[in-house]
């Protein structure tokens, strides 16, 4: 008997909170709004799915959609050798989400890197400061909207560019 | 700025700063400790000292022109970045590379992967004292510099590995050379073992500090040597086959306590099995020299003769383009035309070669794959390298994110150093094998 | 004019001397410190040019090394090295990221490490070989032994 696809086993325990299923490429999605995504990896860090590791955290910026930035998150399961993604639609003025550090610890330093770079908030974070730029550095440069050579050197330069 | 070790310290203590430009810092790196006597009580860790903007540049650069930022990436094993950066576009695009090719990609990935081990275990040997140790391990990693330098052209970063398969094929005397890289890489682990294993110094050193317990270190997200030397079977080649690893026979050695003794000895162990892979690669990637052909055109002339007719025989290319002729395409390359750079000697010598040619380099053409995202990861030196590219359907990703193994073994630094001496921070943090590059991207 | 005779010998003593025993601090950051590394060991060892010693402490140095890409987070580290450093002082810039940013054209790099500290001898590639970080280090020893060499008695004008 062919094993269930986990979108599948997901979709038929939660019909309504989770939006959209696909499996591109072969790679297992789900859609969901972000009030669920607490409660959904709970869930998925039991037994029998023991999705125990969190891959990675990323945000992407659709600058031209209403609801401007997706979270993109990647869970791996040592068990069963699954990955799933789990996307969240987030617009530009309500930009906070759960953050998932209870449950995983590098969610600390990747929330981190998600804030820095694109500004969103995770509630109950418990240090959220910039990661990789420096303190007096003003924006949030992967934003789509931030130019890519807009500098802002801390100390003077001694030449013109 | 106040830190948050700052506000937390308690009166006693002693704030001290080990800064970004450190001798022990592999690269830059800023942990600041709270200490009572010797003994760490806290730290934090600052970095962002080499951030350096990849993936916005990769937004902005077409496919094939960011290839060479990925080089710089792990920069140590250079070749495995590239490979899993292409493995990704190639589950993208729908393609797969010829099997010649797929080997020779195996063969680079493990001498890049020895490279590795054989830079964090020098690096790690020095700073405690065993210089010795430190030359060994850099005379064997330049032989095998000298290996990948004789196919690709560059010791380090290569750019080698392309979407539809490799560059150039493997360099028709390379039998020589790396049956040479291949026996002083066993005679130095040979050596070192024989130099390291027993020390007593090594041993107290590194036996029992900085312990990660098996749950703590998948929930920190942890792969690669670091969490098979606390115990976790987990190895991408093994479970996500990709590139006839699953054509090769290996073992994954695995580590029982999660000491810094472990990882260095999973390290050693992992050189090994790499090794083997590498022999029994090779035999699927026979080489034979170039054969002394009579009538061979110089380019000049033969871009004059095609005026008249096509040119049939064989053109001499440049030194620089020495195994990417035209009859060796078929063995390194795939056979579709928009993704690989098109032979020069059809782009020199025909109109419809130098068409190729303009649309493949031309803004707005050349590789543009179908709208969508992708994630797909391979086993680098440090861990699972995973590549997560979104694409809107034009010829520059929309977003491209690097998922470096580095930056979740890093984070957990902080727990690691919690309760032991600064003496104890140095070989940590070696074992770790920390990339500035794949940190802080 | 004997006096002119004896300055200009000892210029020249005091620059071999000086050429001779530099100490650098290696100021590495990312890829270029595996090229440093090969050329500080055993194949292409650069103690042979009398550049052996190398020292940890800024203070203790007299020539500085600056490998790898500087970001804009790391440049006043940087700045307060160079300052840390005693006179007679000279700085080598390895690799492409600092000559003018190398290939990196963005909003977190610095464009040059001479916008941040004057340099003497600068290092092409990415990274530079071997023989081209020798190379360097014996254009400034040239450059060294052919400079007016500052010292304590000698009156400013």
């Amino acid at each position: 008997m062919e094993k269930k696809k986990i979108t599948e086993i997901l979709k038929e325990k939660f019909p309504e909170e989770i939006k959209e299923i696909s499996a591109l490429l072969g790679d297992e999605t789900v859609i969901i709004e972000r009030e669920f995504l607490q409660d959904l990896c709970v869930y998925l860090m039991k037994t029998p799915h023991s999705f125990t590791m969190l891959l990675d955290l990323t945000c992407v910026d659709y600058i031209r959609d209403e609801m401007r930035f997706e979270m993109v998150y990647h869970l791996f399961s040592l068990a069963s050798n699954d990955r799933l993604r789990i996307k969240i639609r987030l617009s530009e003025k309500d930009l906070r989400i759960d953050s998932l550090t209870p449950l995983w610890k590098n969610a600390n330093w990747l929330e981190r890197e998600v804030y820095d770079m694109f500004g969103v908030h995770f509630e109950g974070h418990p240090y959220l400061v910039r990661l990789f730029m420096y303190d007096g550095f003003e924006g949030h440069p992967l934003r789509k909207d931030y130019p890519l050579r807009k500098r802002q050197p801390i100390i003077p330069m001694r030449r013109k560019e | 700025m106040t830190y948050r070790i700052q506000k937390e310290a308690s009166k006693e203590s002693m704030l001290i700063n080990m800064g970004p430009s450190h001798p022990a810092m592999h690269g830059t790196i800023r942990i600041m400790l709270e200490l009572d006597g010797e003994k760490v009580l806290n730290a934090e860790l600052e970095v962002g000292y080499l951030h350096r903007g990849f993936e916005k540049t990769c937004e902005h650069k077409t496919y094939f022109n960011l290839l060479p930022y990925t080089d710089r990436l792990n920069y140590v094993s250079p070749l495995i970045n590239n490979l899993g950066y292409v493995m990704t576009m190639e589950k993208m695009l729908g393609i797969q590379a010829p099997e010649r090719a797929q080997f020779i990609r195996v063969i680079m990935s493990e001498l890049s992967r020895i490279s590795d081990h054989l830079t964090a275990l020098a690096a790690m040997t020095m700073e405690c004292g065993a210089f010795t140790a430190f030359l060994y391990y850099i005379q064997a990693r330049e032989e095998i510099w000298n290996v990948i330098e004789q196919t690709t052209g560059a010791r380090m970063t290569t750019s080698y590995i392309r979407i539809g398969g490799v560059r150039a094929d493997l360099h028709p005397e390379i039998n020589p050379l790396l049956g040479k890289a291949i026996n002083s890489a066993r005679a130095l682990l040979k050596d070192c073992h024989g130099l390291l294993d027993k020390n007593k110094i090594w041993l107290n050193r590194t036996r029992d500090v900085a312990v990660v317990s098996p749950e703590m270190a998948v929930n920190y997200g942890f792969t690669g040597p670091c969490l098979r030397a606390s115990g976790v079977s987990y190895d991408v080649r093994k479970a996500h086959p990709y590139c006839t690893y699953d054509q090769v026979r290996f073992e994954i050695p695995l580590g029982d306590n999660g000491d810094n003794f472990d990882r260095y000895m999973v390290r050693m162990k992992e050189m090994e099995q790499s090794l083997r892979i590498i022999e029994q690669a090779r035999k699927k990637v026979p080489v034979s020299p170039p054969a002394v052909i009579a009538d061979v055109f110089e380019p000049a002339e033969a871009i004059k003769a095609s005026r008249e007719k096509k040119v049939e025989a064989k053109i001499k290319l440049s030194p620089n383009l020495e195994g990417s002729e035209k009859d060796i395409y078929p063995r390194i390359l795939t056979k579709g035309k928009k993704y690989i750079v098109p032979p020069k000697e059809d782009t020199y010598t025909s109109i419809e070669g130098l068409i190729n040619h303009f649309k493949f380099f031309m803004k707005g053409h050349g590789i543009r794959p179908p709208k969508g995202d992708v994630y797909f990861s391979v086993e680098g030196g440090s861990g699972e390298v995973g590549y997560y590219i979104v694409s809107d359907g034009t010829d520059k990703p929309y977003r491209l994110h690097l998922r470096g193994p580095c930056f979740h073994i890093v984070a957990a630094l902080e727990e690691m150093i919690r309760g032991h001496y600064i003496a104890d921070i140095i070989p940590t943090f070696g074992g770790l094998n920390m990339i500035g590059g794949e940190l802080d991207r | 004019m004997s006096g002119g005779w004896i300055t200009t010998k000892l210029n020249y003593v005091i620059g071999w001397g000086r050429k001779f025993s530099l100490f650098h601090y290696p100021f590495i950051t990312a890829c270029c410190g595996m090229e440093y590394m090969s050329t500080a060991c055993a194949h292409w060892d650069f103690d042979r040019f009398g550049c052996g010693l190398t020292t940890f402490s800024p203070r203790q140095a007299d020539l500085i090394m600056v490998v790898g890409t500087i970001s804009q987070k790391e440049a006043p580290v940087l700045k307060t090295i160079y300052d840390q450093m005693c006179e007679p002082k000279w700085v080598l810039a390895v690799g492409a990221c600092t000559l003018s940013g190398g290939i990196y054209d963005n909003y977190a790099v610095v464009q040059g490490i001479d916008n941040i500290i004057p340099v003497d001898v600068y290092v092409p590639g990415c990274p530079p070989r071997p023989e081209t970080f020798l190379d360097a280090i014996v254009k400034l020893q040239e450059k060294i032994q052919n400079q007016e060499q500052e010292f304590r008695w000698k009156r400013r004008k």
